[in-house]
């Protein structure tokens, strides 16, 4: 199939969901509208919410706060993740000895700890941060330590025979490997950097994506609702394409499924 | 004048501990001196132990007992004269062919500028100059193995080991690069410790070839000199009528060993 006929395709089934939602939302079928618009609104309004608000210019401060939320709780979350499971890595006793707490901390699920951090840090964006930085941590940490032991003994042994001191050692083959195994990763973890920070403007905040729903919600306005959601999901397509841009730059080391063996 | 011995094991015992706590002795009482210039092959059937003696010559395993000495003075720690090709694929893959060479000069604080040239060179000098912009994953296997081969020679080793490294290679490949390999030491003529399973391949490069028995608790029961005129084109040097009397004779030895070590390993499968 040509990218010219799957695009108009995907663009189709768009368009058939969205005509679809307006008629079933305006025009009555058999003397009754099936989706009712108090619940469902339609897509005229829907549009017109996000258009409002694109053009008084109130979303970008929102939009500018997600983003800066985002950005921090994956920074943060990957640089404690590298760094602590590199040290993991380094020292299995370490690692040993704090495995099942690890494990507890992992297994609680992060939006029980929504309501601690606001009270901890506040309304304000380090409480969304901190939220983030919970979701993101594990996975690069899990990730990283995996990477470091999981080098090949191989090519450890040949970096030793080359003369790679410890530290050598480190930078050209600890390193690359943690690090690639991470990068693998950074589809999942900057999709929780940015679930973090909505959840928790959602569940009490002054701004953001999630804030904007969640005002929309308090007073029954389904538009807003779906509007906030629409440019959402614009949001975290836009970032995850940028994350698949950095990903191509990273890893052409990496052989692809596609390009088989040469 | 005699010339020094580059590597020499002197009773070299090789035992691991396994894991209910008995002792596995994979090698026993291994003697065995290779002279500077000289090309020695060890071969035996699977699982004798003859990588496990590369690796003691490495530095990479230390002997239960004997000792080890590299140019006359025992050694500690890794084998910092010897370069090691490895059987299985030890190029960093996030690392293009061209890095991949260069590290070795680059680990010793020799500035880049320096280094890519050189690298450039022995890139160019095992046939792949046009390769140094692609990654390991990007070249066939015999091209992995040529990289591999550049990456340790461009440190000017004076002992080269190599573990059985064209092992995973198709037939011809292995022909093209043993003649590589063959050209490659007749410029400087390094000590090689060159450990493979096959007996043609072992005559037809080197000097010596030393035979190991079937393990475990194996040991060195043969030693032969190979008079093969150099240089040798290893697909010459197969039809002379001295390489076959060798062959022949070597092969009556080894026969029986690579024999008992099946029957070994199809036991040991079936006691599993």
């Amino acid at each position: 199939m040509s990218r010219v006929t799957l695009l108009a395709l995907q663009v189709l089934v768009a368009v058939v969901c969205i005509a679809l939602w307006q008629l079933l939302s305006t025009v009555p079928v058999f003397g009754k509208i099936l989706l009712p618009p108090f619940f469902f609104s339609n897509p005229v309004d829907v549009f017109s919410q996000i258009v409002k608000w694109f053009a008084s210019g109130v979303i970008w401060k929102h939009l500018a706060i997600t983003l800066w939320e985002s950005i921090l709780a994956f920074v943060i979350g990957s640089v404690a993740g590298v760094l602590v499971g590199f040290w993991f890595a380094r020292q299995p006793l370490v690692a040993a000895v704090f495995d099942p707490y690890v494990k507890m901390a992992n297994a609680l699920p992060r939006v029980v700890l929504a309501p601690i951090f606001a009270l901890w840090l506040g309304l304000g964006i380090w409480s969304k941060v901190a939220l983030g930085v919970t979701l993101v941590f594990f996975i690069v940490f899990f990730n990283v330590y995996q990477g470091v032991k999981e080098v090949s003994r191989t090519v450890l042994d040949n970096g030793r025979m080359l003369g790679m001191s410890e530290g050598q050692l480190m930078r050209h083959v600890y390193w690359p490997s943690a690090l690639s195994w991470m990068f693998s990763s950074l589809h999942t973890s900057v999709g929780f950097a940015v679930v973090g920070a909505v959840v928790g403007e959602y569940l009490g905040s002054a701004a953001g994506l999630g804030y904007l729903i969640q005002q929309a919600e308090g007073i029954f306005d389904v538009a807003g609702v779906f509007a906030g959601m629409f440019v959402l999901s614009a949001f975290v397509i836009l970032i995850d394409s940028g994350v698949t841009l950095v990903e191509r730059r990273l890893l052409v080391w990496r052989p692809t499924a596609a390009d088989g063996r040469g | 004048m005699t010339t020094p011995t580059a590597v020499a094991l002197e009773d070299a015992k090789v035992a691991f501990r396994l894991g209910d706590g008995r002792v596995y002795t994979a090698v026993e009482k291994a003697h065995l001196a290779v002279a500077q210039g000289e090309f020695v092959a060890i071969v035996g059937p699977t699982g004798c132990g003859k990588s496990t003696l590369l690796n003691v010559a490495a530095g990479l395993l230390k002997p239960a007992a004997g000792s080890v000495k590299i140019f006359d003075r025992p050694l500690a720690g890794l084998n910092r004269d010897a370069g090691y090709l490895f059987q299985a694929d030890a190029l960093f893959p996030w690392k293009t062919a061209l890095d991949n060479v260069a590290i070795g000069l680059e680990i010793k604080g020799t500035p880049r500028s320096e280094v890519l040239p050189q690298a450039q060179k022995w890139l160019t000098s095992v046939g792949l100059g046009a390769f140094a912009g692609r990654y390991p994953h990007m070249l066939s296997g015999g091209q992995r193995k040529r990289v591999a081969l550049a990456q340790v020679l461009i440190r000017d080793p004076k002992i080269l080991l190599m573990d059985e490294p064209f092992g995973p290679l198709d037939a011809q490949t292995r022909q093209v690069m043993g003649n590589l390999l063959l050209d490659l030491w007749n410029a400087d003529r390094k000590a090689v410790l060159f450990v493979t399973h096959d007996l043609e391949e072992a005559i037809a490069l080197a000097d010596r070839v030393v035979i190991m028995s079937a393990g475990p608790s194996s040991r060195i029961i043969g030693d032969w000199r190979v008079q093969l005129a150099r240089p040798r084109d290893i697909f010459e040097v197969r039809m002379d009528k001295e390489f076959h009397a060798l062959h022949r004779e070597i092969w009556s030895v080894l026969k029986d060993e690579v024999m008992k070590g099946y029957a070994q390993s199809t036991h040991a499968a079936e006691a599993v």
